[in-house]
């Protein structure tokens, strides 16, 4: 069975939403598609207990139940080919196709490995906003925030809200370059602003500048970790440790399609004109796949792609809020820059590659990552190498190796049986 | 200009092979090989040894290189796991056709038995309802072929081979050209598979693209490697493509899920509609499969002589050029064997078993 | 925003957990542990959104599938590698 629309929108973050309402609002047939249970993605993600944030809360409703909107939630991109998505769900598999695609697909967390990193109680930092808000208990949980960026704040708030104890952020970058970022803030009031809120409900805990997280301690689970600051290092009893390094694209979508991408930066990006157009015709990027930008470029590139998408007009001041808002990324990516000690908290015997457990020293003397991989596995388990080969490629030790489909574990029955179930609720 | 005995060129599961014979017979060894060590063809395979009966001199080679096997059953990186090979008859037709296999491995020494019905959902109770029987051939097995390419180049290394990490441009009077334009002299043995024509193109050689799925893991649910009867048909018919269910429990308690057979396509890309005939032909016979998870697709090109058996010897009209390629899908089980005979050969030393059928003057003549 | 809680199965043993949530987050609720990684070691959810594959349970007969990706629903099956 295939199902049909006008424009195709893989990933219901901001980008992804804005497009779709630019889109329908224009009278474009639209399938608004999303592994998630709620739209949001992962910045607006829905929290069991606290709902959408409120600017998302205002305009999710209304863009998921938009008449000419198809909600597609829990729903994966497996595979894609010239004009259709091969999707499945818990019970059904189907294709969709399309006139326009607009890629909003987003990006995962950077994680570095460090000894202990594989211990229950170490997660992401935004690993630990998605899992309180999808009903992870942290009630009473001392918890440490470490790595690198603005969303260590955010991940302290949602897990103070969570009830959860916060006993310090730990950022890499040192108190210089926080500082450089944070007075050049003002050129971003929008970003300034929240700045503030942040800091403001996180009043109390403390903000550690230029400290590395070494080790984390546990025999079967997380009971401690040693942290070196520039007053030295020391050990920190703690439940719960969420550390991330930043963000990668999902680019794995793209470049199954033959978007170009831009690979000047360890991670690639997908290339796109003014008006968010990839090299394959047809097919749009926007947001963090484009380059890590947040949530605004996101908003703004998904609202560019959804009406160039059905050549509606595209307004000259939303051009220049795009430009405002990449300039705000570019100041980011560069005051949260990672420094060498980051890249040195391997240890030969840690493990990077987490899905088929191999360690940092056995992948020594390998020119690239596919030897890598036929000798050692590293990269072969469930996550496709989106984990160990996005860390691999931050190290320098190879850059990531080309993937192959499906673009996420799949049934094999959606590979292999005749697609013949319609989709419930499909509009038509 | 270096000088050697032997430079090979490849280091696929042939290539190695014949490094790992030629280096302990004394020879000093070049191996030639730009890419990852087992990263084409046999990055590809399935790597299941077998023997296969349809034709007599296919099955002299599989069923020696089967023995030469048994000296690497317990090398860790090869993964060596004897888990049989259960052919699966699907109806009284092919579970006729049994006996006369029975016989013909008999012949050269394999022991094969008759699986009747009720055994076969004994050994493998995943296998659909309806099917007729079996026959088991107890004592075959399955390796990583990329690991067995890279331990018998390991051991090639350790006797004083030199691995060149570089392209072979061009077979010159006296050896080979590399493309950093250096020249490395001696006698010359080309095992670059597929790519063949590009160094001899004398050799006819076809591409057969294949693909195959693996999935996450999922032990326990399939224990024999296994194939339905009219597999060969699959493998040695001349369809232009072609499915059949080949399906191999690895030791990771994952699933290995072949086979598809194409010719005219020299796009690595892998073709959804392909995969789904690949696994709609698995179902059939595994219908439980369905709910497991896929990991990966890949896709592979077996190497296809003119007449399907490999070019093992010297290459006519060349004085000092040498071939080991041409395999198809039976690389991983012969590789071993097809060294023996080439190097013995190339020694001038008595063969094992016949080396007519491969001799590459057949083609030329 | 709490609603009804409803009944799963966690390695046989019948529980009942917050309704919307994930499964991932109900193994954490009921302090139960996770996949065993190929080496034997601990493992436990880390990056919540589909991407690490570390949450990986069975659920109702299925092996290998994403907790955190996961709703769980009333008479749920979960069973874990241990």
């Amino acid at each position: 069975m295939t199902e049909r629309y006008d424009v195709a929108i893989v990933g219901a973050g901001p980008g992804g939403l804005a497009a779709a309402r630019a889109a329908a609002s224009q009278g474009a047939r639209v399938a608004l598609i999303d592994a998630q249970a709620h739209a949001g993605g992962q910045v607006w993600r829905k929290d069991i207990e606290h709902g959408w944030p409120r600017r998302a809360q205002a305009c999710i409703p209304r863009i998921v139940e938009h008449p000419r909107i198809h909600w597609l939630a829990q729903t994966q991109v497996v595979h894609a080919d010239a004009g259709a998505l091969l999707l499945e769900n818990e019970t059904q598999a189907w294709r969709v196709a399309y006139d326009t695609l607009i890629l909003a697909n987003g990006a995962r967390e950077l994680l570095l490995p460090f000894p202990g990193w594989t211990l229950p109680g170490v997660t992401g930092a935004g690993g630990l906003q998605a899992l309180a808000k999808q009903g992870w208990p942290l009630h009473g949980r001392r918890a440490v925030i470490a790595g690198s960026g603005p969303l260590l704040l955010a991940a302290a708030v949602t897990a103070k809200r969570h009830g959860a104890q916060v006993l310090g952020i730990y950022e890499q970058a040192d108190a210089a370059s926080v500082h450089r970022f944070a007075r050049g803030l003002w050129r971003w009031p929008g970003k300034a602003l929240q700045a503030v809120s942040l800091r403001g409900q996180l009043a109390g805990i403390p903000y550690h500048c230029g400290s590395v997280v070494r080790e984390a301690l546990g025999t079967d689970t997380l009971q401690a970790i040693e942290v070196e600051t520039p007053r030295g290092s020391e050990p920190l009893s703690c439940d719960l440790l969420a550390i991330g390094f930043g963000l990668v694209p999902n680019i794995e979508l793209a470049q199954m399609l033959g978007c170009r991408l831009n690979e000047a930066g360890v991670h690639g990006r997908v290339e796109v004109d003014t008006m968010q157009r990839s090299s394959v015709p047809g097919v749009y990027a926007v947001g963090e796949l484009c380059g890590i930008g947040g949530r605004d470029s996101a908003w703004i590139e998904g609202l560019i792609a959804g009406h160039a998408a059905v050549g509606a007009k595209v307004q000259a001041r939303w051009l220049r809020r795009q430009r405002h808002a990449r300039e705000f990324a570019e100041s980011l990516q560069h005051h949260f820059k990672l420094s060498t000690r980051v890249r040195a908290m391997a240890r030969p015997d840690t493990l990077v590659c987490r899905c088929e457990d191999v360690p940092l020293q056995a992948l020594r003397g390998h020119a690239d990552a596919r030897s890598a991989k036929l000798a050692t596995r590293c990269g072969m388990g469930a996550c496709q190498g989106r984990i160990c080969g996005s860390a691999l490629a931050e190290l320098g030790i190879f850059p990531r190796g080309g993937s192959r489909p499906p673009l996420f574990p799949v049934r094999l029955s959606t590979l292999g049986d005749p697609i013949s179930n319609p989709h419930q609720g499909s509009c038509s | 200009m270096k000088s050697y005995d032997l430079i090979i060129v490849g280091a696929g599961i042939i290539g190695t092979a014949c490094a790992d014979v030629a280096s302990a017979a004394g020879l000093k060894l070049a191996i030639v090989e730009p890419q990852a060590i087992g990263g084409g063809a046999t990055a590809a395979a399935m790597g299941h040894l077998v023997a296969m009966d349809d034709d007599p001199a296919e099955l002299a080679l599989s069923h020696y290189s089967l023995q030469l096997w048994e000296a690497f059953t317990d090398v860790a990186q090869i993964e060596y796991s004897r888990c049989g090979t259960l052919w699966v008859a699907s109806n009284e037709n092919e579970l006729a056709s049994i006996p006369a296999k029975l016989a013909r491995l008999a012949a050269v020494g394999v022991h094969a038995e008759l699986i009747e019905r009720q055994r076969l959902y004994q050994l493998e109770p995943a296998l659909a309802p309806g099917l007729a029987g079996g026959m088991r051939v107890l004592r075959e097995a399955v390796v990583y072929p990329p690991g067995a390419a890279r331990h018998l180049l390991d051991r090639a290394l350790a006797r004083g081979a030199t691995l060149y990490p570089r392209q072979a441009t061009a077979l010159t009077r006296n050896g080979v050209e590399l493309d950093d334009r250096s020249m490395l002299s001696g006698p010359v043995l080309v095992a670059t598979g597929a790519a063949l024509p590009r160094l001899l193109p004398q050799l006819p050689m076809r591409q057969r693209k294949g693909h195959l799925v693996i999935t996450d893991r999922h032990p326990g649910i399939v224990h024999h490697q296994l194939l339905e009867l009219g597999y060969a048909d699959s493998a040695h018919g001349d369809a232009d493509s072609s499915v059949a269910f080949n399906v191999q429990p690895r030791p990771t308690g994952q699933i290995l899920i072949g086979s598809s057979r194409e010719y005219g396509s020299d796009d690595s890309a892998v073709s959804m509609p392909m995969v789904q005939r690949m696994l709609e032909r698995c179902f059939h016979y595994l219908p439980g499969l369905r709910d497991l998870q896929a990991l990966r697709i890949w896709t592979g090109f077996r190497p296809v002589s003119a007449d399907g058996r490999p070019y093992l010897g010297r290459v006519p009209g060349a004085q000092n050029v040498w071939v080991a390629a041409g395999h198809e899908g039976l690389g991983i089980t012969t590789s071993l064997g097809s060294a023996r005979l080439v190097i013995d050969q190339l020694l001038s030393q008595s063969t094992a078993i016949d080396a007519s059928p491969y001799d590459p003057a057949r083609i030329a003549a | 925003m709490k609603t009804a809680g409803i009944r799963i199965q966690v390695d046989g043993r019948s529980v009942e957990v917050p309704a919307g949530i994930s499964v991932a987050a109900a193994m954490a609720q009921l302090g139960l542990p996770f996949r065993r990684s190929v080496g034997g070691q601990r493992r436990a959810p880390v990056c919540g959104m589909g991407a690490c594959f570390e949450c990986r349970v069975q659920i109702d007969g299925i092996a290998q599938r994403r907790g955190c990706m996961t709703t769980v629903r009333e008479g749920m099956q979960v069973c874990t590698d241990d």
